[in-house]
C-alpha cells in the first residue's frame, strides 16, 4: 500500500511530493497523464516567481521541478486516474483501464482545463486555426495576422508574446477594462501591433477545408465586424478537473465541492474527507499562480504526514 | 526492435504511400510534444512491420506543414495508402493512438 498518492503533476502535486518524500513518507506516488509541470509549460514567459529574476519559459522554468522531488524518493507514474474512492481508512486509485491501488492518504492536485469561448465553428476549426496553445502554435502564424479571445493574465501575456513575430494582434475582450497587472496592461496598450477590440465577442469562426480563414466578431452596440485572420487562441478561463472524486455509480463526489467545481478546503489544505488534502488550482478559492499551488502543495503535503503519523 | 520514420520532403511520398502509417507533427519547443514522443516510440515497437509511425518535425520541415494545413502541434495524421484517414490533434494516451491504428489495420 502506498503512503501517499498524488493525483496530478503540476506546481501543486510535484512540490506536494517533494515535501512528502523528504518529510520521510515511504511509496509516495504522483500520477500525472500527461507531460509533468502543468498548464505553466504552455506558458511563454513567467517573471513573477520569487528569486527566479530572469524571465524563462513555462517549460524550462519547470524542467528542474520533478528531477529535484525524486532525489528524495517521490515516485511518478504516467497513468491517467480514472477515480478516487475511499473504503474504511484505504483509499483506492483506479486508473481509465481499471488497474487499482490502494493509499493511506490521497492529495487531489489535479488543475483546471481550459474553457471553450462557446462561438459557432469552435470545435470545427479546433487544430485547424483555433488554438489554446501561444507558444506551441504561434509559430504557425510567423507575420500573420491572429486574433486572442480573453482579457486575463494569459490573455493578454500571449498577445504580447504573439506580438513579437506575427503581423497583428487583435486582441477580443468581453468587457471594456482589464483586470490584471497594470504593468501587463501597458505593455499590451502601448503595443502599436496589438488591436484592443472592447465590449466585443466573437460569434462565428469562418473556414474552409483547409481551416480558419476568419471570425465574425459583434460588439455590444450591435456592430458587426470581419477579421480576416488564419488562427485565433482562446484564453477564457479555465474548469476545474475534478472528474476523479465523482463516483460512476452514485456519480457524486467523494468530498465537498463549491458551486464552481472547487474542491472546498480548509487552511490545512484538508477536504472534509479525512486523509483527502486538494491543492493548487483545483481547490477552493485558488490564486491560480505558480507560487500559491507550490505553497499549497508543501501545506498538503505536512498535513497528510501529521494525518499518516496519527494513523499509526 | 522497432523505430519511428523520421519523414522529411524527400522521402515523405514514398514511406506513406502504401499501408497504413501514423505521422507526428511536432516540434521541440512544443510541451504537449514532449508528452507524445515515449509514446510514439513505444508504439513503434509495438507495431514493427504492420504499421509505419513516423514523425516529421514541422520547424524543420514547413512546406509538410504547409502541404497538410498543420496550424497545431501535436497533429498527428493516420494515412492508409498514401490518403488522410484520421486526424488527431493534441496529446493523447497510448490506447487512444493504438485503437485508431488497430481500426485502420482490420
Amino acid at each position: 500500500m502506498l503512503d501517499l498518492a498524488i493525483i496530478g503533476g503540476g506546481p501543486a502535486g510535484i512540490t506536494a511530493g517533494l515535501y512528502a518524500s523528504r518529510g520521510g513518507l515511504k511509496n509516495v506516488v504522483m500520477f500525472e497523464n500527461s507531460l509533468p509541470g502543468g498548464q505553466i509549460t504552455a506558458s511563454s514567459e513567467i517573471e513573477n516567481y520569487p528569486g527566479i529574476s530572469t524571465v524563462v519559459s513555462g517549460l524550462d522554468f519547470m524542467q528542474n521541478w520533478l528531477p529535484q522531488a525524486q532525489k528524495f524518493g517521490l515516485e511518478y507514474e504516467v497513468k491517467e486516474i480514472d477515480r478516487v474512492a475511499k473504503n474504511g481508512d484505504i483509499f483506492t486509485i483506479c486508473t481509465s483501464d481499471n488497474d487499482c491501488i490502494e493509499a493511506k492518504a490521497v492529495i487531489i492536485a489535479t488543475g483546471s482545463i481550459p474553457k471553450k469561448a462557446g462561438f459557432k465553428g469552435e470545435e470545427e476549426f479546433f487544430g485547424r486555426g483555433v488554438s489554446i496553445c501561444a507558444t506551441c502554435d504561434g509559430f504557425f502564424y510567423r507575420n500573420k495576422e491572429v486574433a486572442i479571445i480573453g482579457g486575463g493574465d494569459t490573455a493578454l501575456e500571449e498577445a504580447h508574446f504573439l506580438s513579437g513575430f506575427c503581423k497583428k494582434v487583435y486582441l477580443i475582450h468581453r468587457s471594456d477594462s482589464f483586470k490584471v497587472a497594470p504593468s501587463t496592461i501597458q505593455r499590451v496598450v502601448n503595443d502599436e501591433k496589438i488591436e484592443i477590440l472592447y465590449n466585443s465577442i466573437v460569434s462565428e469562426a469562418l473556414g474552409d477545408n483547409m481551416g480558419l480563414t476568419a471570425l465574425r466578431v459583434k460588439n455590444k452596440d450591435g456592430g458587426e465586424r470581419i477579421l480576416e485572420v488564419p488562427g485565433v487562441f482562446v484564453f477564457v478561463g479555465r474548469d476545474v478537473n475534478n472528474k476523479v472524486l465523482f463516483s460512476p455509480e452514485s456519480g457524486k463526489p467523494l468530498c465537498a465541492i463549491n458551486d464552481r467545481g472547487e474542491i472546498v478546503v480548509n487552511l490545512r489544505m484538508k477536504t472534509d474527507i479525512p486523509g483527502l488534502f486538494a491543492a493548487g488550482d483545483c481547490r477552493s478559492e485558488p490564486s491560480r499562480q505558480v507560487v500559491c499551488a507550490a505553497g499549497d502543495g508543501a501545506t498538503a503535503a505536512i498535513s497528510a504526514i501529521e494525518y499518516i503519523t496519527n494513523l499509526r | 526492435m522497432g523505430k519511428y520514420i523520421e519523414l522529411t520532403s524527400s522521402n515523405f511520398e514514398a514511406t506513406i504511400g502504401s499501408g497504413v502509417c501514423m505521422v507526428d507533427f511536432w516540434a521541440p519547443w512544443c510541451g504537449p510534444c514532449r508528452m507524445v514522443a515515449p509514446v510514439v516510440e513505444e508504439l513503434a515497437v509495438d507495431y514493427e512491420g504492420k504499421a509505419k509511425i513516423c514523425k516529421v518535425n514541422t520547424d524543420e520541415e514547413q512546406d509538410l506543414s504547409v502541404k497538410f494545413g498543420i496550424r497545431s502541434i501535436p497533429t498527428i495524421l493516420f494515412f492508409k495508402d498514401g490518403k488522410v484517414v484520421d486526424q488527431m490533434v493534441g496529446a493523447a494516451a497510448k490506447q487512444t493512438f493504438a485503437q485508431k491504428l488497430n481500426a485502420l489495420l482490420a
